[in-house]
C-alpha cells in the first residue's frame, strides 16, 4: 500500500504500457480476450487516479506527490512527475475516457490486439504531458502520443472516402493522417527547439526550478539577450499549442482527422488530445513567458474569438454528421483559449481567477460532450454506414433510447444549463467580460451559432418524416454502447447541478497558480 | 418545517416525475399521467402553503422567506444560490400553480386517454384517428391515443420544474437556468409531432429566436456579476449597488452600467416573451399541441420574460429621479406599446384559432413591457397574472374547440382544417361548457367591464399612462386594446355564433370531464383574479375589497409605489375600447355564411393582405438573416476560408516541400549524393573487372607478373630515384 501511494504516479503512467504489452502477447486468434484484458487493464489507472483525487491536498500549494528520477543527468534532466489540481483533473478525464473508449472499440474486428497496443501506449504518453515536470519529459510524452493516434487513423480509420489532392485521389484516412501527425510535428519542431534554447540558457529542464527562475534569467546565448530568446522560445511554444489546440486558424487538421478516424479515436482526440495543447498554455507558456503572454493576450483573445465564431459556422455549414461535431470542438476549445488569453493578461486578478476555472472546467467539460458526441455519431455510422446527415431523417421512432441520449448529449454540448458547459462557458464569459470587451461581445455570435449547429444534428438526424430505408435496418442502441455513454451523462449532469465537486480542486488550484511563478 | 425549506422542495416534483417516466414508467401511459397530473399537484399544494404562510407574515416584502447555500467557488467567495419569496414570487407562484396543474389535468383529455390506438399513428405525428365497431356492426372514426403520451407528460414536468425553479430562484443565474430549461422544454414540445416538417421548423425556429436574446442576457448577467460580484437579489438589488451600477461609467455611448446592463437583460425578455422584433416564433410555436400553446403561451414562459423585467424592475429604474424615466425605460415603453399595438393588428386578419390567440399575446406581452416602461411596477404584475388566467383559459378552450371540430372531422370524414374558424360556427349549442368558458376568457382578455379580471389589469395599466401622462403610449395602448376587443369577438362570433358552416362544425361535441374542468376552473379565476386589485377610490365599486394587489405586491419594492389617484379619463377610455371594440367585431362577423371570405378582406384591401402575411417578417428574416447565415456558413466559411484559403496555403506549403524534396532528389541527391557514391561503386567494379584478367590461377604467369613488377621496380629505382 505504501508502495503504491509512493509511486502513485509513476504507477498511474506506466499501468498502461504493462497492460499493452500484455494484450500484444497474447494470442491472435483470442479476440474476446485481447477487448476485455485492454479494457479491464485500462481500468487500473482509472482506479489509481481516483485514489489519487481523494488522497490529493486541494489546499496545499504545488505540486504533489512529486517522484523525481535520475534520467539524463549530463544535461541535468531528470524524469521529475507531479500533479497540482489542474493536471490532477486532466489525469481523471484521461483515465475515465479511456476506458470507455474501449469499450467503445469493442466493434473492431481488424489486429485487435495492435489496435489496443496502439491504444494504451496513446494513453501513456496523454499522461505523461500532464504528470511530466521537466520539459525534456514533457516534450518526449507530447511526441509519443503523436505516433499511436497516427496509425490509429492511418490503419483502422473510415473505410471510404477520397481526398483528391493536387490531381490525385488518395484515401481521406491517408490524408488525414498525414496532415495530423506532420501539422502537429511541425509545431513540436519549434518546441523541442524552444526547450533546448531553455534548457541551454537556464542548465536545468526542471519546471519548478524553471517557474522561479525564468524571470530573472541573465546571460546571453551565441551573441543575443535572453530576453530574445525568451520571445523566440515563447512564439515556438505558442505556435505548438495553438496547433495542438487548435487555435483558429491552425485548426483545418482537426476535422480531417476527427472525422477519419475510428469512433474510440475521435473521442480520445477530442476529449483529450486537444486538451494537451490548452494545458500547456496553462502549464508553460503563461508561466514560463507571463510579460510576453500578457502583452500578447490580446492577439490569442481575437484568434480565440475567430475560432469559437468559425468554428461554430463551419459546423453549422456541415453536411457530414461526424464533421459537424468535429467543427463544434473548435467552437467549444475557442471557449478554453479565450479564458487562458484573460488569465494571461488579468494576471492575479480575480477576473483571471475566474477565466482561468472557467477555462480549465471547460477543457473537463468538453472533454465528456465531445466524446460522447463523436460516440454517439460512431453509434449511428456502425449501423447505417454513413455520415451523410441529408440520408437519415425522422429516426427517432425507431431509436428513441438512442435519440434520448442524442438529444440529452446534444444539450450538454450546446451548454445548456443543467450541463456542466453551462457554468464553464459562463465563467469564462464572466471573467473575460472585463478583460476583452469586445471579444466577449463578439464571441456570442458564436454561442448563438452552437444552438443552431446543435439543432441542425438533431433535426437533420432524429425529427422530421421517416426515411423508409432505415425501417428494419437500424437496431436500437445495445447495452454495451449504454455501458459507454452513461457515465459521461451522469458526470455531465453532475457537474452541471452541482459544481462544486470538481471546481472546488480547481479554483484552489487556479488560486495558487500565480504564486507557482510571480 | 421552515417555510424556506417547503421553497426548495417545490420544484422537486415535477423533476422527479420526469425522471421516473423517462427511465421507468414510459411505457405505462396510466402510471405517467398519475406521475405527471400528481407531481403538478405536489407542487401546486406546496405553492399555496406556501402562499397562506407569506399572507401570514405579515412584512414579506422587507422579510423575505429566503435561504442560500454555496454552489460553487470563485476565487476566495463561493457563488451562492438559493430561494426567495417575496410578494412578487407570491404573486407568480399563484398563478403558475393554478394554471400548471389546470394545463396537466387538461392534457389528459386533451391526448384522448382511454382512447383506441390509432389505425394507422405512428411516434412523432399527430393522432390520425381509430376505427370502432358498434355492437350493431357499425363503423365509426373515433380519435385515437396519442402515441408518445408518456413523452409528454415527462416533456412538461420537465417544464413545469423549471418554471417553479424560475420562479423560486433568488438569483439571476438559477433564473436563468430556469430560463433556458424552459427554452429546451418548448423546443421539445413546440417539436412535439417531430415528424411534420412544419412543427420541426417551428421547433427550431422557436429556440434560436429565443436564444439571440439568451446570448445577451447572458453577457448581462456576466457583466452584472462582475460589478458586484454576485447576482442574488438582495445584493444586486440592495441601495448601495444600484447606487454603484448608475454612477459606473461604461465604454458603449457614455450611459451608466444600469442601463447597459438593463438592456441587455431587457433583451432576454425581448426574446423570451416574444416582443418586436423578435416576436416572430411565438405564433409558429401554434404546432404543438395545444395545452403546450397554453403552458407556453399563458402560465409560464413568455411570462419568464415579463417577470424578468418586473424582478430587476429595481435595476431598469435605477437613476430615476422625479418620476422621470430612464432611457432602458424609454426603450421599453417604446418596444411594449409598438409591440402591443403591432400584433393586434396582425390578430384581426388570422383565420387559425390558436394563431389569433398567439398575436393576442404577443400584444397583452406587450402591454405588460410597456408598463413596465412607465414605471406601472405593480400594474404590470397584476395584468401578468390576470392574463395567465385568462390566456390559459382560452388556450384551453381553443384546443377544445378544435378537439371538437377534430372529431366531427373524423366522424365526417371532411377535409377540411379543423383549426380554421371559418369552418366553424354555432358551436355555443354543441359546446355549452366550452362556450361559455371560452367567452368568459374572451370578454376578459377584451377587459370587459367591471366584471372580468382583465378590466381591471388594463385599466390599471391605462390609468398608470395617464397619470404618468405618458400620452403616447395611452394613445397606443388604447388602440391596441380596442383592436383586441375587436378580433376577440370576431374569434367568438365566428367560432360559437350563428350556423354551423361545415359539416365537422355540425358534428363537433363537447369535450370530457379532463378538459372542461380546468376551463370552468380557469374561468373563474378570468373574473374573480381581478377583484382583489380594484381601486380603492373606484366609484361605487371601490373599497369593498382592499387593493389587495397594491398593498402586497407594491411592498416588493423598498420604495413602495404610490397610488394614483382615480381619474374618469382612463376609465371611459377603458369602457370605450372595449365595448366598442367588441361591439364592432359582432356587427361585422355576425353573418359569415360558409363559404365567405373575410368580410374585411374588401374594404381592407392591400392592407389586409400584409396583416395577413404578419407584415412580411418571416420572409424577411428570412432574406435578412436565415439565407445569408447559411450561404455565410457553407460557402463561406467551410468551402473558402477553411478548404480553399487555409487548406490551399497549408497544401501550398506541402506543394513546396515536396518540390523542395523533388528538386534535392533530383539535383543534390541524384546526381551528386548517389553519383559519387555511385562512381565509387562502379569503378571499383569496372577496375576489377579490367584486373580480371590477370588473376587466371596459374602460377607460372604469376611468377612471371612477379618478375616484371620487379624488374620494373628496380629498373625505376635505378633510373629515376638513385639519381644524385
Amino acid at each position: 500500500m505504501e508502495f503504491i501511494m509512493n509511486h502513485l504516479l509513476t504507477l498511474i503512467l506506466f499501468s498502461p504500457v504493462a497492460v499493452a504489452i500484455l494484450v500484444i502477447l497474447l494470442p491472435r486468434e483470442e479476440v474476446k480476450l485481447q477487448r476485455w484484458v485492454a479494457f479491464l487493464g485500462s481500468l487500473i489507472p482509472l482506479a489509481l487516479s481516483i485514489v489519487l483525487w481523494f488522497a490529493f491536498n486541494p489546499d496545499q500549494p504545488g505540486f504533489q506527490f512529486q517522484e523525481r528520477y535520475i534520467w539524463y543527468e549530463p544535461i541535468n534532466s531528470s524524469f521529475h512527475v507531479g500533479v497540482d489540481g489542474i493536471s490532477l483533473t486532466m489525469v481523471l478525464l484521461t483515465t475515465l475516457l479511456t476506458p470507455l473508449a474501449i469499450l467503445a472499440s469493442y466493434s473492431i474486428k481488424d489486429r485487435v490486439n495492435t489496435y489496443m497496443f496502439f491504444f494504451l501506449m496513446l494513453e501513456m504518453g496523454m499522461l505523461g504531458v500532464f504528470l511530466s515536470l521537466d520539459l525534456l519529459v514533457f516534450f518526449v510524452f507530447w511526441e509519443l502520443g503523436l505516433v499511436p493516434m497516427y496509425f490509429l487513423i492511418n490503419q483502422w480509420g473510415s473505410e471510404t472516402g477520397e481526398k483528391e489532392i493536387w490531381g490525385r485521389k488518395i484515401k481521406a484516412r491517408t490524408y488525414a493522417s498525414f496532415k495530423f501527425i506532420i501539422y502537429t510535428m511541425a509545431g513540436s519542431l519549434g518546441l523541442l527547439l524552444a526547450i533546448q534554447l531553455i534548457g541551454v540558457v537556464a542548465g536545468t529542464f526542471d519546471m519548478l526550478i524553471l517557474f522561479e527562475q525564468m524571470g530573472s534569467l541573465e546571460g546571453t546565448l551565441m551573441g543575443f539577450p535572453v530576453s530574445t530568446v525568451k520571445t523566440v522560445a515563447f512564439w515556438a511554444f505558442v505556435i505548438a499549442f495553438a496547433i495542438k489546440v487548435p487555435v483558429w486558424p491552425f485548426h483545418t487538421w482537426l476535422p480531417d482527422a476527427h472525422t477519419e478516424a475510428p469512433t474510440a479515436g475521435s473521442m480520445i482526440l477530442a476529449g483529450v488530445l486537444l486538451k494537451l495543447g490548452a494545458y500547456g498554455f496553462l502549464r508553460l507558456v503563461l508561466p514560463l513567458y507571463p510579460d510576453e503572454s500578457r502583452y500578447f493576450a490580446g492577439a490569442l483573445a481575437f484568434l480565440a474569438t475567430m475560432a469559437i465564431i468559425f468554428g461554430a459556422l463551419a459546423s453549422y455549414g456541415q453536411n457530414d454528421f461526424k464533421r459537424l461535431v468535429a467543427y463544434s470542438s473548435v467552437n467549444h476549445m475557442g471557449f478554453v483559449i479565450l479564458g487562458v488569453a484573460a488569465a494571461a493578461f488579468a494576471i492575479n486578478s480575480d477576473n483571471a481567477t475566474i477565466a482561468l476555472e472557467g477555462a480549465v472546467l471547460q477543457m473537463f467539460n468538453h472533454g465528456l460532450s465531445a466524446a460522447g458526441m463523436f460516440f454517439l455519431v460512431g453509434v449511428i455510422y456502425e449501423r447505417t454506414h454513413t455520415r451523410n446527415l441529408n440520408e437519415f431523417g425522422g429516426l427517432f421512432p425507431l431509436i428513441p433510447v438512442y435519440g434520448g441520449i442524442l438529444i440529452f448529449t446534444s444539450m450538454a454540448s450546446l451548454g445548456l444549463p443543467g450541463f456542466g458547459g453551462f457554468i464553464s462557458e459562463f465563467l469564462v464569459v464572466r471573467g473575460a467580460w472585463p478583460v476583452f470587451t469586445l471579444f466577449t461581445i463578439l464571441s456570442m455570435i458564436g454561442l448563438f451559432f452552437t444552438g443552431a449547429y446543435i439543432l441542425k444534428g438533431i433535426k437533420q438526424v432524429l425529427h422530421g418524416p421517416l426515411n423508409e430505408r432505415w425501417k428494419g435496418h437500424l437496431p436500437e442502441i445495445n447495452v454495451r454502447e449504454a455501458f459507454v455513454i452513461t457515465p459521461l451523462m451522469v458526470l455531465m449532469l453532475v457537474i452541471g447541478v452541482w459544481p462544486a465537486v470538481l471546481l472546488d480542486v480547481i479554483n484552489r488550484a487556479v488560486m495558487m497558480f500565480y504564486s507557482l511563478y510571480s | 418545517m421552515e417555510a424556506s425549506t417547503l421553497v426548495w422542495l417545490l420544484p422537486a416534483p415535477p423533476l422527479l416525475a420526469f425522471f421516473l417516466i423517462i427511465l421507468l414508467t414510459n411505457r405505462s401511459k396510466a402510471l405517467s399521467h398519475i406521475m405527471g397530473v400528481g407531481a403538478a399537484l405536489l407542487s401546486f399544494i406546496g405553492s399555496f402553503v406556501i402562499i397562506v404562510l407569506a399572507l401570514q407574515s405579515g412584512h414579506l416584502g422587507e422579510e423575505p422567506f429566503t435561504s442560500v447555500l454555496n454552489w460553487f467557488p470563485t476565487g476566495d467567495t463561493w457563488f451562492q444560490i438559493g430561494v426567495w419569496v417575496d410578494p412578487l414570487t407570491v404573486a407568480t407562484l399563484f398563478f403558475v400553480a393554478i394554471t400548471v396543474l389546470m394545463i396537466f389535468l387538461y392534457s389528459v383529455g386533451y391526448h384522448n386517454y382511454g382512447a383506441p390506438k390509432g389505425d394507422h399513428d405512428a411516434p412523432g405525428l399527430q393522432p390520425h384517428g381509430a376505427t370502432v365497431e358498434d355492437e350493431h356492426g357499425h363503423k365509426h372514426r373515433v380519435p385515437s391515443i396519442e402515441p408518445m403520451y408518456s413523452r409528454f407528460f415527462a416533456f412538461i414536468s420537465l417544464f413545469a420544474f423549471g418554471m417553479y425553479v424560475l420562479v423560486v430562484s433568488n438569483n439571476l443565474l438559477t433564473l436563468f437556468v430556469g430560463w433556458e430549461i424552459m427554452g429546451l422544454c418548448s423546443y421539445l414540445l413546440i417539436g412535439f409531432w417531430y415528424a411534420k416538417p412544419s412543427a420541426r421548423a417551428a421547433a427550431i425556429k422557436a429556440f434560436l429566436t429565443t436564444r439571440v436574446g439568451d446570448v445577451i442576457m447572458l453577457l448581462g448577467l456576466a457583466y452584472l456579476y462582475y460589478l458586484t460580484g454576485s447576482l442574488s437579489y438582495n445584493v444586486i438589488f440592495s441601495e448601495e449597488t444600484l447606487h454603484m451600477l448608475t454612477s459606473s461609467p461604461t465604454p458603449f455611448f457614455g450611459v451608466s452600467a444600469a442601463v447597459v446592463i438593463g438592456l441587455f437583460l431587457f433583451i432576454g425578455t425581448i426574446g423570451k416573451s416574444a416582443q418586436w422584433p423578435l416576436h416572430v416564433w411565438l405564433p409558429d410555436a401554434m404546432e404543438g399541441p395545444t395545452p403546450v400553446s397554453a403552458m407556453i403561451h399563458a402560465a409560464t414562459m413568455v411570462s419568464a420574460g415579463v417577470y424578468l423585467v418586473i424582478r430587476v424592475f429595481p435595476i431598469i429604474s435605477a437613476g430615476m429621479v422625479h418620476g422621470e424615466p430612464t432611457l432602458t425605460m424609454n426603450i421599453m415603453a417604446f418596444i411594449g406599446a409598438f409591440t402591443g399595438l403591432f400584433a393586434a393588428t396582425i390578430a384581426v386578419a388570422q383565420n387559425d384559432i390558436k394563431r389569433v390567440l398567439a398575436y393576442s399575446t404577443i400584444s397583452q406581452l406587450g402591454y405588460m413591457i410597456a408598463a413596465i416602461g412607465i414605471g406601472a411596477y405593480v400594474a404590470a404584475a397584476f395584468h401578468l397574472m390576470t392574463h395567465a388566467f385568462f390566456k390559459a383559459l382560452l388556450f384551453l378552450g381553443s384546443g377544445s374547440v378544435i378537439h371538437g371540430v377534430e372529431h366531427g372531422v373524423l366522424h365526417t370524414g371532411e377535409d377540411i382544417d379543423p383549426q380554421n374558424m371559418f369552418n366553424m360556427g354555432g358551436l355555443r349549442k354543441k359546446m355549452p361548457i366550452t362556450f361559455w368558458t371560452f367567452l368568459i376568457g374572451g370578454l376578459a382578455l377584451s377587459g370587459f367591464p367591471f366584471i372580468t379580471a382583465g378590466f381591471w389589469s388594463k385599466d390599471e395599466i391605462l390609468a398608470d399612462a395617464f397619470a404618468h401622462s405618458s400620452w403616447a403610449v395611452l394613445i397606443v395602448l388604447a388602440f391596441a386594446a380596442l383592436l383586441t376587443a375587436f378580433y376577440t369577438m370576431r374569434q367568438i362570433t365566428l367560432t360559437f355564433l350563428g350556423e354551423s358552416r361545415t359539416e365537422s362544425a355540425e358534428h363537433a361535441h363537447e369535450s370530457k370531464w379532463t378538459m372542461t374542468f380546468p376551463l370552468i376552473f380557469l374561468a373563474v379565476f378570468a373574473i374573480v383574479a381581478g377583484w382583489p386589485g380594484i381601486p380603492i377610490d373606484f366609484p361605487v365599486i371601490g373599497g369593498f375589497i382592499p387593493n389587495f394587489i397594491h398593498d402586497f405586491v407594491g411592498e416588493t419594492l423598498a420604495e413602495h409605489p404610490e397610488t394614483i389617484t382615480f381619474n374618469f379619463v382612463p376609465l371611459l377610455i377603458s369602457l370605450g375600447v372595449s365595448l366598442g371594440g367588441l361591439a364592432l367585431g359582432w356587427l361585422v362577423y355576425k353573418d359569415v355564411k360558409a363559404g365567405e371570405p373575410d368580410p374585411l378582406e374588401k374594404p381592407l384591401g392591400p392592407i389586409y393582405r400584409i396583416l395577413k402575411n404578419k407584415y412580411y417578417f418571416d420572409e424577411l428574416y428570412d432574406f435578412l438573416f436565415v439565407r445569408p447565415s447559411i450561404w455565410i456558413s457553407r460557402q463561406f466559411t467551410y468551402l473558402w476560408l477553411d478548404q480553399k484559403i487555409i487548406d490551399g496555403i497549408l497544401h501550398a506549403i506541402s506543394r513546396v516541400a515536396f518540390s523542395l524534396g523533388g528538386l534535392f532528389r533530383n539535383y543534390i541527391d541524384k546526381p551528386v549524393v548517389n553519383g559519387f557514391g555511385d562512381f565509387v561503386g562502379e569503378s571499383v567494379k569496372w577496375i576489377g573487372r579490367a584486373s580480371r584478367f590477370i588473376q587466371t590461377g596459374r602460377v607460372q604467369q604469376y611468377m612471371v607478373m612477379a618478375l616484371i613488377i620487379a624488374f620494373g621496380t628496380l629498373f625505376y629505382y635505378l633510373f629515376f630515384l638513385s639519381q644524385p
